[in-house]
Order: C-alpha cells, then structure tokens, then sequence
C-alpha cells in the first residue's frame, strides 16, 4: 500500500517565511481584539514554527485536506488555535476573511482546534497533555499503512507538567518512531506559573525538557524557536534521524514580535486593545515597507 | 438456557481473532493486561496489529483516538475500572468529542472481578458511558451475544464501550441469535411483572422468573444488552403490558440500565419500579455466591423485587 496520493510541500525563502511570520503576528492581533477574548502570549511564541512547518515543510494539499498521505499535525497546546487558524488561511485552507468570526457563535474556528468542524485540523486538542497520543497513533498508522507521511506534534512546556506526556513518550521510543516529531513551544511561562516571588523559590520545579525526552530514549535537537533558517535545519535534522523519535526544544519568547508582550505572563490571555494593536503593528512591519 | 458456560473474556479474545481474518484494519492496543482480558490470543495470532501500550491508560486512548484517524480500527484491552475513569478526559476530547472509531472493551465489570476487589470492580461504568456523546454502549449477556455484537460493532463507526465480565456464566442465547445495535430481547412474556435486565444479570433475571412462575406470578424478562441508543419503545411497550417494573444489573442502580429505565419511564409511562443492583456504593473481595448475596444481586432479590412490587399493586387496586 505505498503512497500515491502524498501531496507536496511549498518552499519559501527565509525572507519569504519572515513576513509570513510578521503578517500572521498581525492578523493573531487583530483577530483576539475582534473575538474580545483568546490568548495572545502562546500564539505569537509558536507563529515561526508553524509558518515554518506549513510553508516549508509539511507535505499538504489546502485542496485536498484529507488527503490519506498527507503529514499530520496537531497542536498539543490547544489554546493557541488562533496562530494555527492565521496559518491554515494564509495557507489557502480557509479565506483569511473567516479569521474574523474566532470564537463566535457557529464559527468554525473554535477557541479550542475541532476536528470536526475545520478542514486542515488533524486533532482535536485543548486538555492539554494529549496531542502526543494520537501523533503516536497516527505516526504508528502510517508504519502499517507503509506510508512516508510523517506527523509532528507542538507541545506546549507548560503542558510537560502533565503525566500522559510522559506516558507516551516513552511509548513512542519503545516502538522507535521515526516518523514522529514533538517540538517543544519552550517558552518558559505558563498561565500564572510557579510563586517564585512568593519565598518559594526552592519549589520551582526542574526545567529541563531537553534532558527529559533524552533520558526517555528520544532525538533531542535544541534550537531558537524564532530563527527560520534554525527551524529549518531541525526539521531536517529531525527527518534524517531514523532510529526513533525526534523532540525539538525550541527555545522561544511569549508574546514573541511585541515588544510589550515579550516575557510578560499577563499576556497569555489579555485582550489587545486598539492603541495596543496600533502600537504593536509598528512593530510588526517589514523594515523594507517602512522605507 | 444451556449448562454450557462461556467466560466472556475468552469469546472476545477468540472473537477479535476471527474478525481480524475479515477486517485487515482491526487492531489491538492492550494496557499491559492482555493475558487477563485475553487479547493475547490476537497478540499471537497477529503480532503486527498487536500494539503493547504498557501501564498507561492515558496514552493508549489517544493513540487509539490517532490511528482511528488513519483508517484502523482500534480495540482497547484493559479492566472497566481504568478505562472508564483513569483515561476519561482523554476518552472525551479525543474520541467521544470528534466521535472517533475506537472500540473500548472494559473486562472485570461488575462486582465478580475474580477477588480483586473494589479497586478492580466497574460498578460505575455505564453510567459514565452512556453519558459521552457520540458512544454506544452494549453490555452483551452472554458469548453468543458478545460475538454478534463484535461483528456489529466492526460494520458500525461509532465510537463503542462493550462491556465484559471475567468469570464463565451460562448461554442465554443460541447460534440462530441475531444482535443488533439498539434493539432489545423479549425473552419471557408474562403480564404481571416485567424485568429489565441487562449483561450477565439477565441470567438471574431467568432464574427469578422461574422462581416467580412457581408462586404463579408471570413474569417478562426483557434483555438490554444496548444501554444507547436505548430501545425505549420496547421498555414503554413492557409497561404497558405489566403492572411493575424490575430492573437488574451489576453496575451502580445510578445513572446505569435502572437510571436509564426509569428517565423512560418517567418521561413517558411513569409506572412504579425497583432497581436491583448496587446501591450506591463500592464492592469488595469475595466470592461470587458471597458477593452476589451480600449485594442483593440474587435471582431471589429480583424475584422478591418482583413480589413487593406486585402486593403495592394489588393493595392500591386497579
């Protein structure tokens, strides 16, 4: 049952892929202030390395979504749907028109990505932990099927809190995934994160994923999360490893692209205003359209 | 009834192997206790198809829910008690939401779990089930009927929870015995009292009617072995024909065949009941005999179910 109907995938240059980035960052922007609600922080932290993978890398068709070869993603860390749904409609997917209906009542793009609703969507995701699972289904699938398709997987670090993450990481070393790819969102800030202002410093627990999915029997490649030419290698690198699963650690920044987002935990979840749209889109532009 | 006894768990085994030779899709993913539910005679009759998910229930959901997006379709081997509440979130997001083709076999249902006690007892898991969306539920009475609704279940892409129990118990049905999704059994018919049994328990409910014949009470035993879709026609209809309802499971009396029984009833032929099973409570290690007795789940707790409910009747008057 080899693969005949393996769609292909886009190629972009690193320019091409940075303005990419910076027009979803603004259409995240503008659609989080439409909704009156979503997050913010998570979504620009992962924009690159879903241009990049949607752009470059993943083996597609906008025309055909479900395409039985087609690589599969999913994104573990539900909550930043709208960053997906940005890309999926620059991706042809959807019209980018449709972003303004986020969160509304009857929208297809759900706060959290419904399988059941959108095309181009591979999972079902929001309790965070899970999407690690059904890669390894999919990723195991696609060996019984004697497919090439390969599934990545982007996990959230918050979300390496949860017990399942371990669960099938260890699994999926056991069955020596080659197939499957887990990047790692590592921004470092989850929700309202652990009290370090509080005299509690010592119970900050150890933040290591890299070490983690080593000691699991995983690929591990450590690489900046905001870096095109850097992603790109690591999914190289990632596909040229045979022997089992790859994580990539990407090493990013929450609200990633505004400078008064970047690193501040507030953000996760806080509704831009327009003079903060306004000022965030200066920021947002091309330095050559500036001119 | 037959004498022959069948354990479920060996019909299911011997089951997914014979639907394995028809359906090149079926799968089995085990949660490291195949030599108890007896998915290892698929492990060794397809060894390719056969995934070891180890002690992580949690997981083997979601792989499920991810190889039943590539075109297989996954069974689960583990005990009722871990499937339906240690991977329950992974069950609703994953499977019961998208209303994805995963088949969830719980063994060890009930209280007769071979002395493991109440860690290891399911006396809560239709209830769980029957209240996911997009999941039919079937708790099969005997092996004849597990087989027809394995084949069942295999031509239908719902996502389904089949409930097994562990120990052999007697055929109720025969080879000719056809199953079907959502369709009830009249088994006996008598107008006074109507039993409503559902899995294993519909044994005993047999036996309380013969108990209940000797003391010239007829009785109707109706089989549910599909708790949803539920076949409520056949349960108005029973009412209809009956002064009293009896229902008989092994499973909590809340939320499971007699809660389901008595929303129907309530809604649209309110007709006086009693619910034979566990009463809101955990079980123990035990015996069967002593387990049963002890719990109230006897041919004879339904039979005088049956009785209590006929003499309310009678002193009430037509």
């Amino acid at each position: 049952m080899k693969s005949i109907t393996r769609p292909t995938h886009e190629t972009k240059t690193i320019p091409e892929l940075n303005a990419l980035s910076r027009q979803t960052r603004r259409l995240i922007l503008q659609s989080v202030h439409t909704a009156g609600a979503g997050h913010i922080g998570g979504p620009l932290s992962v924009t690159d390395i879903l241009v990049s993978l949607y752009f470059n890398e993943l083996h597609i068709d906008p025309s055909n979504p479900s395409a039985e070869d087609r690589d599969r993603l999913i994104l573990s860390k539900g909550h930043s749907s709208i960053a997906l749904y940005t890309v999926l409609a620059l991706r042809g997917f959807f019209p980018v028109d449709e972003l303004s209906t986020f969160d509304q009542i009857d929208s297809r793009l759900q706060g959290h990505p419904d399988l059941t609703k959108l095309p181009g969507l591979d999972m079902s995701t929001g309790s965070l932990g899970q999407g690690l699972s059904p890669g390894i289904g999919m990723a195991l699938g696609a060996r019984l099927r004697g497919s090439d398709f390969r599934t990545w997987v982007i996990l959230g670090d918050g979300e390496l809190q949860e017990g399942q993450i371990w669960e099938a990481a260890f699994v999926a070393s056991r069955y020596r995934l080659a197939n499957l790819t887990a990047i790692v969102d590592a921004n470092g800030l989850p929700q309202f994160g652990w009290p370090h202002e509080s005299g509690h410093t010592l119970d900050v627990p150890i933040d290591d994923p890299a070490g983690k999915f080593r000691a699991f029997g995983w690929n591990v490649i450590e690489v900046d999360g905001h870096d095109h030419q850097a992603l790109l290698d690591s999914w190289a690198a990632a596909k040229n490893h045979t022997d089992g699963p790859t994580c990539i650690v990407a090493k990013t920044i929450k609200g990633k692209g505004v400078s008064f987002m970047e690193g501040d935990y507030l953000w996760h979840a806080q509704v831009p205003t327009p003079d903060d749209i306004a000022n965030a889109g200066l920021e947002l532009v091309d330095p050559e359209e500036v001119k | 009834m037959s004498l022959t006894e069948i354990a479920m768990r060996d019909a299911w085994g011997q089951g997914l192997v014979d639907l394995a030779g028809t359906y090149a899709n079926l799968v089995v993913l085990d949660g490291d206790l195949a030599n108890s539910t007896k998915a290892d005679m698929f492990a060794k009759a397809y060894p390719d198809r056969f995934f070891e998910m180890g002690i992580a229930e949690q997981n083997m959901l979601g792989v499920a829910a991810g190889l039943a997006t590539t075109g297989y379709v996954p069974w689960i081997s583990t005990f009722a008690a871990f499937l339906a509440k240690r991977a329950l979130d992974q069950i609703r997001v994953v499977i019961s939401q998208p209303g994805l083709n995963v088949k969830m076999a719980g063994s060890y249902t009930g209280i007769l779990t071979g002395k493991t006690g109440k860690t290891h007892q399911a006396v809560q898991d239709i209830a769980v089930f029957r209240a996911m969306p997009h999941v039919v539920t079937i708790v099969p009475g005997d092996a004849m009927e597990l087989r027809g609704a394995m084949a069942a279940m295999m031509e239908d892409d719902r996502p389904t929870y089949l409930r097994l129990t562990r120990d052999p118990s007697p055929l109720i049905f025969g080879d000719d015995y056809t199953f079907e999704i959502g369709k009830g059994h009249l088994l006996r018919a008598g107008g006074d009292i109507g039993i409503i049994s559902t899995g294993v328990q519909t044994v005993r409910a047999l036996a309380a009617a013969d108990l209940l014949a000797t003391s010239g009470v007829r009785a109707s035993v109706l089989h549910l072995s599909t708790i949803k879709p539920l076949d409520t026609d056949a349960i108005i209809d029973l009412a209809d024909r009956t002064d009293a309802i009896v229902t008989a499971e092994d499973h909590s009396i809340i939320g499971g065949l007699g809660g389901a029984v008595a929303e129907v009833l309530g809604e649209h032929r309110p007709t006086r009941m009693h619910r034979i099973g566990i009463r809101d409570t955990y079980g123990e290690s035990g015996p069967n005999d002593a387990l049963l007795e002890k719990y109230g789940l006897t041919d004879h707790h339904i039979a005088e179910a049956a009785e209590s409910l006929l003499a309310m009747h009678s002193l009430e008057g037509r």
